[in-house]
């Protein structure tokens, strides 16, 4: 029997087993949600004292369904299947590519742009944009809770302007005008991350390495612990830096540093991807787990 | 043998990594975990403050990456909430307010005594602003200038916890969690290091080597990865042992057991993959 053979059979029983135990804990795969009656009050200078009433509603554990208060809940549940089947397509892609998860893909690209987009429209073309520039207008519309008295901050047409000028790079013509706007842009970060890294990762990072070798209590009592981390932290940086220092042939005593600073470079880059792996396993667990609690409730 | 693993298809692998991931998962398997020093800083960092402390909470990630990060950011909130803390959400990612979203859950849920029905003035959601970096150059020189409403569209000056707060220098503590960019690397850059703000940090693996050389000068603490979360949900639990009947506040330590094996089958590949090449070497295949 072929090996993709054995390991898709291998599949379809872990699929099996899924939809069993499906059937044996009846009541997962399924989302139970309590009421919660929210009241609020709100009062200003101009108008009387108003409360507001809604709900929220509360997930709740499938034992408690036969509770009073509690009920199904059809788009939660619908949620719970649709995540379940988005997380099931991407991890058909180990098998191998298919039409299933480029569909998810999509999908998955599609939605985080449009989240992104109506986010960013929310939050800064409607609160910090149109707000600042007509705060009458955005008063009567969004914000009913501005103070009256606020008024047009005139500054903010600035941007507004290089929003617009940025925007004409999709215009058929004169789309040379997008790259001034994008010139002050480059121009302000660049000198914004400038100083910040000098400050904290420049001038920062010396203080930090500048540390005695050996390392004392007030009694006198060496620390060898700490005077073994600091010798290791200042031999590292050092053998490192000679590494990347190509103006001096690496011959004699700075060929012996620099393979030193090879060895610290590599066992940094083992360090780094040992955590870069735990961290995707940690990703696997976390979906593995909602698979298996949330919705089979194994 | 050596042609049955030299010709291995490699999804083989992938099924018994599901295996060893997914059995001490389903069989809830869980190892006793010891905080480390730089953990115990960053639990250092929120008990030692007095309670009813201001903290900045920012989380900066997205559900991609909330398996690793999300027990951390529940971790804060939990360790915040028990000390009665004031706490300031935002987030310099737009699918953050989700995250945000969860923490106020837990708020809600778990300590309804100190926190239900006191928006604004125990916790504040301040919500997502875009400009990366440049919003945190803003909120620690002058947050209104930044932030004028909160997520509701609610007047900072009409909210009892940002009133007078003029900027993010006069809170106790900032926490953030972070998967990339903008997140852990830019609120030192641009505000615990220069403004020297009190600053703990929760991120990925991958992030963690880069924010290594800021500890102690320049960071408080850092939870790395989820073995950071499940050191700290452990030393939240043994400060307060009544946490330990809540299950959701053990979520890092349940995955550490699924992380133990996956650690022990990679490195058994590792050293398989090597056996096969040295083989293949004395044959002369290699």
């Amino acid at each position: 029997m072929k090996q993709s053979t054995i390991i898709w059979t291998l599949l379809m029983v872990f699929g099996g087993l899924g939809l069993i135990s499906v059937q044996l804990f009846r009541g997962k795969g399924e989302v139970y949600v309590r009421e919660v009656p929210v009241e609020a009050k709100s009062s200003s200078k101009t108008s009387p004292e108003q409360t507001y009433r809604w709900s929220t509603y509360q997930e709740v554990s499938a034992k408690e369904k036969d509770d009073p208060g509690i009920s199904f809940s059809y788009s939660r549940t619908l949620g719970l299947w649709v995540s379940a089947f988005c997380t099931l397509a991407i991890f058909s892609f180990l098998y191998g590519d298919n039409p299933l998860y480029k569909f998810t893909e999509s999908v998955f690209v599609g939605v985080s742009a449009a989240y992104a987009m109506v986010v960013g429209f929310w939050t800064e073309i409607v609160t910090n944009l149109y707000a600042k520039l007509l705060p009458g207008m955005a008063r009567m519309s969004f914000f009913p809770d501005m103070e009256s008295d606020v008024q047009s901050d005139l500054l903010y047409l600035i941007p507004l302007v290089l929003s617009v000028l940025l925007l004409w790079r999709l215009a058929p013509k004169g789309n040379w005008i997008a790259r001034w706007p994008l010139a002050f842009f480059i121009g302000a970060t660049a000198g914004i991350r400038l100083i910040s890294y000098l400050e904290t990762d420049f001038i920062g990072q010396l203080q930090s390495t500048i540390m005695p070798f050996i390392v004392f209590t007030a009694d006198g009592s060496l620390l060898w612990i700490k005077s073994l981390r600091n010798t290791v932290v200042i031999v590292g940086v050092t053998s490192c830096m000679v590494y990347f220092f190509f103006s001096v042939e690496h011959e004699g005593i700075v060929k012996y540093i620099s393979r030193l600073g090879i060895w610290f470079l590599m066992i940094t880059f083992g360090a780094s991807f040992a955590y870069t792996v735990m961290g995707r396993i940690a990703l696997l667990s976390a979906r593995l787990d909602f698979l298996f609690n949330d919705w089979l409730g194994i | 043998m050596l042609e049955i693993l030299q010709n291995l298809d490699r999804r083989w692998i992938f099924l018994v990594m599901f295996v060893a991931v997914a059995v001490p998962l389903i069989m809830g398997t869980t190892f006793p975990e010891t905080p480390s020093d730089q953990v115990l800083a960053v639990f250092d960092a929120v008990d030692n403050l007095p309670d009813g402390s201001n903290i900045v909470m920012a989380l900066d990630y997205d559900p991609a990456s909330a398996g690793e990060l999300q027990p951390m950011a529940s971790a804060f909130t939990r360790h915040c909430a028990l000390k009665k803390h004031n706490i300031y959400f935002m987030t310099l990612w737009p699918p953050g307010i989700n995250m945000i979203e969860g923490s106020i859950n837990i708020l809600n849920e778990e300590y309804p005594e100190t926190y239900k029905g006191k928006y604004g003035t125990k916790y504040v959601n301040l919500g997502f602003r875009a400009g990366n970096e440049g919003v945190i150059k803003l909120v620690v020189e002058d947050l209104k200038k930044s932030y004028t409403t909160d997520i509701h569209g609610t007047n900072l000056d009409n909210i009892p916890l940002t009133k007078n707060l003029k900027n993010i220098q006069q809170v106790d503590l900032l926490a953030n969690v972070s998967a990339g960019y903008p997140g852990s690397q830019e609120w030192v850059l641009y505000g615990s290091s220069p403004f020297d703000i009190p600053t703990v940090v929760g991120c990925t693996g991958v992030q963690a080597p880069i924010m290594l050389p800021y500890i102690p000068d320049q960071l408080t603490g850092m939870l790395a990865a989820i073995k950071g979360a499940a050191e700290y949900e452990q030393a939240i639990i043994n400060h307060y042992p009544e946490l330990a009947k809540n299950p959701k506040a053990k979520e890092g330590l349940v995955r550490m057991g699924p992380q133990l094996v996956a650690h022990v089958l990679l490195i058994s590949l590792i050293v398989l993959g090597n056996v096969i090449y040295f083989l293949e070497r004395r044959q002369g295949t290699a």
